[in-house]
């Protein structure tokens, strides 16, 4: 099926091209990093975790998504989303690879990055935060590329795929439950030693990967033929609604335990974050840019009659998407280091060559993305029916 | 061999391969392992449980703290970054009596107490977070004696042990640290570091090795006295049955070794 994406208009070939070019000036900038080590980044002996790791988690979570349109239709015959798995499932590939991507650029010593395999160590739990994701990955593209080519034969997919599917959804949440125990174990940051950080990572994840799918189902019927259906894209914003609401719920609980206690450790992050700590406030703006994203999202996620307009959908899917990326890919990372162990405060923000390694990272998920999108379309776009007997294709 | 055969049997050899590395990798860190366990050597010091008493009241000057850090540092050839802040390396430092024991908060409490400066280092915790944490075992307790080590060969410079410790005595080696040694001040009995890996104090294990107290201890002209917790006979464990003393922040069930007289 490869060959799909060999074939392609002037217009997506210039995409790729925009992408391969991002890609370039990140791999530049990676050279000068490799080069010069982390220092060129914004981090520091008390911030010593920044953008790379806040992109990591965030992306675990869109990877970790796909399961919302995977699990209703193969253990609920939910037969509207039957079109979508496939781009759930290539979704979760791109934004996998992402996050390894994003580990691998935030290593002091990269060329040692086989020690985690040489030396396994079951007590860290950075060890299975690798065995899980290379296994979601794994899985995903089984799933995916075996599906997807039995449609394109237009024979039933395999038998034995079933049961690797069934495992792919019980894996979902195990790689951001993982990746939140990364957080919630460590005694003295009392910003993430919180019982409800996997929760609130999965309410968050769940809302912000289904948001970035309802975007990128409109892409797709916007460019190609391909038409993921408009009631699928309606079910997925009530599972954007819902957990989006599930989400601020739980960051609510936080704020309730941090400031009904007063005890002053779990107070400090969020005031750091929310409020500026004794003079320090550079993520303040940032963090009131996210909280008012969230509530322009619920306002017009929660009434049906905006939800139903799907160029409203879009915008309240882009302000949930931007919001979490902002709050889960910053915020929670940096909140945890501010004030340090001693109580004392130092400001981090990401440098030029950070970003530019950043945007690269996610120019290759996109391409990764635009390559698989570009098979999979190409497939239905030829199968025209799906296996319901519906047009899946426009016009 | 048609393609998809040759491509069956490559995979599976290479799967193999992968496997046969690893059980040799393991192999080879138990015998690196065994190489930093405790001295052959008859003169080396030894002990259950090494732990340092800090008499904070023997501190009266700056100088008494410069001593002390001094000597650590330029054991172990720590590089003195001073154009950025934020990349410093510290095995021991100084910080204020609010800041090293947070949480202790009084707005009455004097002045003069809250400004009192306290040496502050790896507290080589019997229940380290730092250990549980680290992928690639590149930290861990030495089971002989409880010290803290540092393999920063095996280390990948993921910074998960200074997100985890509490006590924020882990330094990451943000850039190439040898710019930033004095050559007459170097150490030739000790390693450099290269960049991106983390480092901290080690309870001086390469000179307990040789007989020799911790530098710090040596230069503290008594106010550092370091010996075995567990032995009921040595000097730490005299003076902490007879003086009031406290550890950071000890409700976070780190179990630190190192205590502060007051």
């Amino acid at each position: 099926m490869l060959e799909k994406a060999i074939q392609g208009s002037s217009r997506y070939w210039v995409w790729i091209l925009f992408l391969l070019s991002l890609i370039g000036a990140g791999v530049i900038a990676y050279i000068y990093q490799f080069q010069n080590g982390l220092g060129v980044t914004g981090m520091s002996r008390d911030v010593s975790w920044g953008l790379y790791i806040g992109q990591f988690t965030f992306l675990v979570g869109v990877a970790a998504s796909g399961v919302m349109v995977v699990l209703p239709y193969y253990l609920h015959h939910y037969k509207k989303f039957a079109r979508l798995t496939i781009l759930g499932e290539f979704l979760a590939i791109a934004a996998v690879i992402m996050c390894m991507l994003f580990i691998f650029v935030d290593m002091g010593q990269p060329l040692r990055v086989l020690n985690v395999l040489l030396h396994p160590t079951p007590n860290s739990v950075m060890f299975y935060d690798m065995c899980v994701l290379a296994g979601y990955l794994i899985l995903n593209l089984i799933v995916g590329w075996t599906v997807l080519g039995a449609e394109r034969k237009d024979v039933p997919p395999p038998k034995w795929v079933k049961p690797v599917i069934y495992l792919s959804i019980a894996w979902a949440p195990s790689i951001h439950t993982v990746t939140a125990f990364l957080y919630a174990g460590l005694p003295g940051r009392h910003f993430w030693l919180s019982a409800i950080m996997a929760a609130r990572f999965l309410a968050s994840a769940f809302a912000g990967g289904p948001a970035l799918l309802i975007l990128l189902c409109l892409i797709v019927r916007k460019y190609t033929k391909f038409d993921p259906g408009k009631e699928a894209i309606q079910a997925i914003g009530k599972i954007v609604t819902y957990c989006m609401l599930i989400n601020v719920f739980f960051l609510g609980l936080e704020f309730f335990t941090a400031f009904y206690s007063g005890i002053p450790g779990h107070m400090h992050s969020f005031i750091y974050l929310y409020a500026g700590l004794h003079g320090h406030s550079q993520l303040v703006p940032v963090m009131w840019i996210s909280s008012i994203l969230a509530v322009i999202a619920i306002f017009l996620l929660i009434f049906p009659q905006f939800r139903k307009n799907e160029g409203l959908l879009a915008v309240a899917c882009a302000s949930t998407f931007l919001s979490l990326w902002i709050d889960k890919g910053f915020g929670l990372v940096i909140g945890g280091f501010v004030p340090n162990p001693m109580e004392r405060i130092t400001e981090y923000w990401p440098t030029f060559p950070e970003t530019v390694i950043s945007i690269a990272v996610w120019a290759v998920g996109f391409l990764v993305l635009t390559i698989l999108y570009k098979i999979a379309v190409s497939v239905k776009e030829e199968v025209v029916f799906d296996k319901y007997g519906e047009k899946q294709i426009q016009g | 061999m048609d393609r998809r055969e040759f491509i069956k049997i490559a995979g599976i050899s290479s799967i193999f391969g992968l496997g046969g590395l690893t059980a040799f990798g393991t192999l080879k860190g138990k015998l690196e392992a065994s190489q930093t366990g405790p001295s052959q050597n008859p003169q080396a010091l030894k002990a259950k449980r090494w732990a340092l008493v800090i008499d904070t009241t023997k501190f009266k000057t700056e100088e008494d703290f410069k001593r002390c850090i001094d000597a650590c540092h330029k054991a172990h050839n720590v590089p003195h970054i001073t154009d950025n802040i934020k990349h410093e390396i510290k095995w021991m430092w100084t910080d204020t009596y609010e800041h090293v024991f947070p949480g202790v908060e009084d707005e009455y409490l004097a002045e003069k107490v809250k400004e009192m400066p306290m040496l502050v280092l790896c507290n080589h915790c019997d229940n380290p977070a730092c250990v549980r944490v680290c992928p690639t075992k590149a930290t861990f307790k030495r089971k002989s004696d409880g010290i803290v080590m540092m393999d920063m060969h095996r280390c990948i410079g993921c910074r998960f042990c200074m997100a985890a410790c509490p006590y924020g005595a882990r330094s990451f080696n943000y850039k190439d640290p040898r710019p930033y040694m004095k050559e007459e001040d170097m150490n030739p009995e000790f390693p450099t570091r290269m960049k991106g890996v983390v480092e901290k104090c080690t309870f001086c294990y390469e000179r307990l090795a040789k007989g020799l107290m911790p530098a710090c201890v040596e230069a503290s002209n008594g106010a550092l006295i370091f010996g075995d917790l567990e032995d009921p006979n040595s000097e730490v464990r005299k003076i902490l049955s007879e003086r009031h003393s406290y550890r950071r922040r000890p409700e976070l069930g780190t179990r630190p070794s190192v205590y502060y007289l007051f």
